[in-house]
């Protein structure tokens, strides 16, 4: 059997096992994508006559609510982590699902909100604003959606590894915790993007 | 096939379809991009047909065109835009970086495999899948996207289906090339053997590096720009569309408000490095080819490495040099032309090293050194023939004209193309333990570089008279093509025997794998780590992890019998 190096140890001039490289260098693309779609913003707003303010369409206190959501999960996302580290397993669980459930809740305002635009008969194609609002805020649903997945893996059959291969499963942990910290400073950025400017 | 004893045989599915091993991933990638290549040139045989006899009924394969077998404009303008996006997208990429990448990175790093062998499975079925819808795309109503390889809005917002599933076909190339490129940068910089440092590296392995950094950093805006236009499409949004649009004279019902030239700039700023994307790993192949043959070491390698890392730099500040024709102004043209003057420098650094690199060599006259050679002054003639398009000035009259097809078909055809020949032939040894027929080789290069330069020199001269690249006519009736219409016929016939040149390819491959001479482990006598494995390599690549103990190009050392040095030789110097 072959042995791929550094799936578990860090090597030592990089500092980093592979899985860690692999997730920054994804980051980085991801960086690139909504970079992509805010420039679209930009370029947009820019070339339009007139721009409607965020508050005047969108709910504030119903993002803001859901960006505090978020950013709960992410802290309980560093807990269940932090669970592992100290070999709590039941603490972990406890964790990973207290920010599954969150996840569930910021998907569950977010469809109400679209909701009470579209019995506005307010679509994507009412407008530029509206038609990136949808885009942006649903490609990030999208992010969280697959956040869950990955999450509830772990949560789940996926959890086998921590008999198996502890210190692996902890590093799968603190990678999937990586991805979800950045699904959540994107919409740090995005919430007043969309609804306070 | 070798034996391995230390596990068990994995079922035929498991070894053959659904491998994890970076070897047998590298061959479907090399297999599925040929196959989509040959499909691409077919594509542009029948153009050429219409373009040199225009309204005459296609031989051969007239009948799937219609009852009078006549090319119809809106289906030329479909085999237009599928033969840039199979060419580019599912033929030489994929070649380049997903078949000879994934196959010799890992070997000449010395790493037992990729970093990531499942996501490496799944690059390429995604690839795979992304191939699939674009091939499907031709039998929707309207037949496949016909808006360009660009997909340019307004145009491509109002296409026919076939525009929808080449976003969605591109959507899943992008996954694909994305997984590639995490999976290369994770596994050149973790996954080198002992002593393997940085400038020891081998160049073809840092022209993988850069790529896969321009492929991870330069795709995701246009899948955003991707996903922008599926909206534009599906979602009726006007993210592309001006207010006011006037289509077949009456005003298009749409929000409006949008803006076509977000999508150049989103699809450009991707574009313009995947030029280098393609340049890059062909540049690395004949690098390992000329060191090899001219028994030399390259001369100017540090300085061919930075040039490599200061081009994927600049190859993200250039973008809009496509786009001077938009009205964008003469401020961000200056910015645009300064930087793409200056992104010509590296290019012409690591040109001019490769030809001195061959200065006093005592040159080996191989079938992949024929194609190396080939490379240099065609991919020079596609560089320069560049610089007055950089110039928004000579621009203004060249844009959209044959000179521009003709400028970059020699950078990627007889460029990149004759490159990756070059490592067919060179890495086929390793590949199959037998060497491809040297007589075959040079029917093959000789015939191709003379009919491919007969179909690309003369878009020069249309190009420069004006001549249109979307005229389905060919120019016949355009009054100022009247001069130079001759071409058409010229090119048409080279492109029919530069197909026939292929044939003595085909065959040459087909009958190695079972009938060519069987050579040993290091038939080249070359010095980097992929030859000190057996041929094939087995699973792992190496019976043990090599150690490194010197550069990658240690040929004619003097005091030494052997005038080759390999990486991994632990003797101490003479």
């Amino acid at each position: 059997m072959e042995m791929i190096p550094y799936t578990v140890e860090a090597r030592e001039d990089t500092g980093m096992n592979n899985a860690k490289l692999g997730i920054w260098l994804f980051l980085a693309s991801e960086v690139m994508l909504f970079g992509g779609l805010f420039s679209a913003y930009v370029f947009l707003r820019l070339g339009a006559p007139a721009w409607p303010e965020g508050g005047s369409i969108l709910s504030v206190p119903i993002a803001t609510f859901n960006t505090l959501i978020l950013i709960g999960s992410s802290v309980t996302m560093v807990f269940s982590w932090t669970a592992l580290k100290e070999n709590d397993f039941g603490k972990y669980r406890l964790y990973l699902g207290v920010t599954i459930l969150l996840a569930l809740l910021f998907l569950a305002v977010k469809s109400f909100e679209y909701s009470e635009k579209f019995s506005h008969h307010l679509y994507p194609s009412s407008s530029t604003f509206m038609a990136i609002y949808f885009t942006l805020t649903g490609l990030h649903a999208l992010h969280i959606l697959g956040g869950i997945i990955v999450n509830g893996y772990f949560w789940g059959p996926g959890s086998k590894m921590w008999t198996s291969d502890p210190e692996r499963f902890t590093n799968r942990i603190e990678i999937a915790g990586l991805y979800w910290h950045f699904v959540d400073l994107v919409w740090i950025f995005l919430f007043p993007v969309l609804y306070l400017l | 096939m070798t034996e391995s004893n230390n596990h068990h045989e994995l079922v035929f599915w498991r070894k053959y379809i659904f491998s994890q091993d970076h070897k047998m991933i590298g061959l479907q990638y090399g297999i599925t991009a040929l196959s989509f290549m040959l499909f691409g040139f077919s594509l542009m045989l029948v153009m050429r047909w219409q373009l040199a006899y225009p309204e005459t009924p296609v031989p051969l394969i007239g009948w799937l065109l219609g009852d009078d077998g006549i090319l119809l404009p809106e289906v030329y303008n479909s085999l237009g835009a599928m033969h840039g996006t199979i060419m580019v997208f599912l033929g030489i990429v994929p070649l380049a970086v997903g078949a000879a990448g994934n196959y010799i990175v890992p070997l000449q790093i010395g790493a037992p495999d990729m970093a990531f062998p499942k996501l490496n499975m799944a690059s390429y079925w995604a690839y795979f899948i992304g191939g699939v819808i674009m091939i499907v795309s031709f039998f929707v109503p309207g037949g496949a996207a016909n808006s360009g390889w660009t997909s340019y809005p307004p145009l491509s917002v109002i296409a026919t289906t076939g525009q929808t599933l080449w976003l969605f076909g591109m959507i899943a190339l992008i996954t694909s090339s994305l997984l590639g490129a995490i999976n290369f940068i994770v596994t050149i910089v973790q996954l080198r053997a002992p002593g393997l440092t940085w400038m020891r590296l081998p160049f073809f392995v840092w022209t993988q590096l850069i790529t896969a950094f321009l492929l991870l950093l330069a795709f995701p805006p246009l899948e955003a720009a991707g996903v922008l236009q599926l909206m534009d499409r599906l979602a009726a949004t006007s993210f592309f569309m001006p207010s006011g649009l006037v289509v077949s004279g009456q005003i298009l019902e749409a929000s409006g408000g949008g803006s076509p030239i977000l999508w150049q700039h989103l699809f450009w700023f991707l574009a313009h490095p995947e030029v280098y994307v393609l340049i890059l790993p062909a540049m690395g192949i004949v690098a390992e080819v000329i060191a090899n043959n001219t028994r030399k070491p390259l001369w100017g390698l540090k300085p061919m490495i930075y040039s490599t890392i200061f081009l994927g730099f600049m190859s993200f500040t250039v973008w809009a040099h496509h786009m001077y024709m938009t009205g964008m102004g003469t401020t961000i043209s200056a910015f645009f032309q300064t930087t793409t003057m200056i992104i010509s420098i590296p290019s012409v650094v690591i040109l001019s090293a490769l030809f001195i690199s061959l200065w006093g060599g005592s040159i080996r006259f191989n079938t992949p050194m024929l194609f190396a050679l080939g490379f240099l002054p065609m991919f020079g003639i596609g560089g320069l023939t560049g610089l007055p398009l950089g110039l928004a000035a000579a621009d203004i009259h060249l844009h959209d004209t044959y000179y521009v097809i003709g400028h970059f078909h020699y950078v990627v055809a007889p460029g990149t193309i004759f490159a990756l020949f070059a490592g067919i032939y060179y890495w086929f040894p390793k590949v199959t333990g037998r060497r491809m027929n040297e007589t075959l080789g040079k029917i093959h290069f000789w015939g191709s570089i003379i009919a491919i330069n007969g179909i690309f020199f003369p878009m020069f001269i249309q190009g420069l008279a004006g001549v249109s690249r979307r005229m389905w006519d060919g120019g016949a009736g355009y009054a100022h093509a009247q001069d130079v219409l001759w071409g058409n016929e010229v090119m048409s016939i080279a492109a029919g025997m530069l197909m026939l040149f292929q044939i003595p390819f085909v065959i040459n491959i087909i009958r190695s794998i079972k009938h060519g001479e069987k050579v040993d482990d290091n038939p080249w006598q070359a010095t980097t780590l992929e030859w000190t494995t057996p041929s094939p390599p087995p699973h792992g690549n190496f019976a043990a992890l090599p150690t490194v103990y010197r550069g990658p190009y240690e040929y004619s050392v003097p005091g030494r019998d052997k005038d080759f040095w390999p990486q991994s030789d632990p003797e101490e110097g003479a």
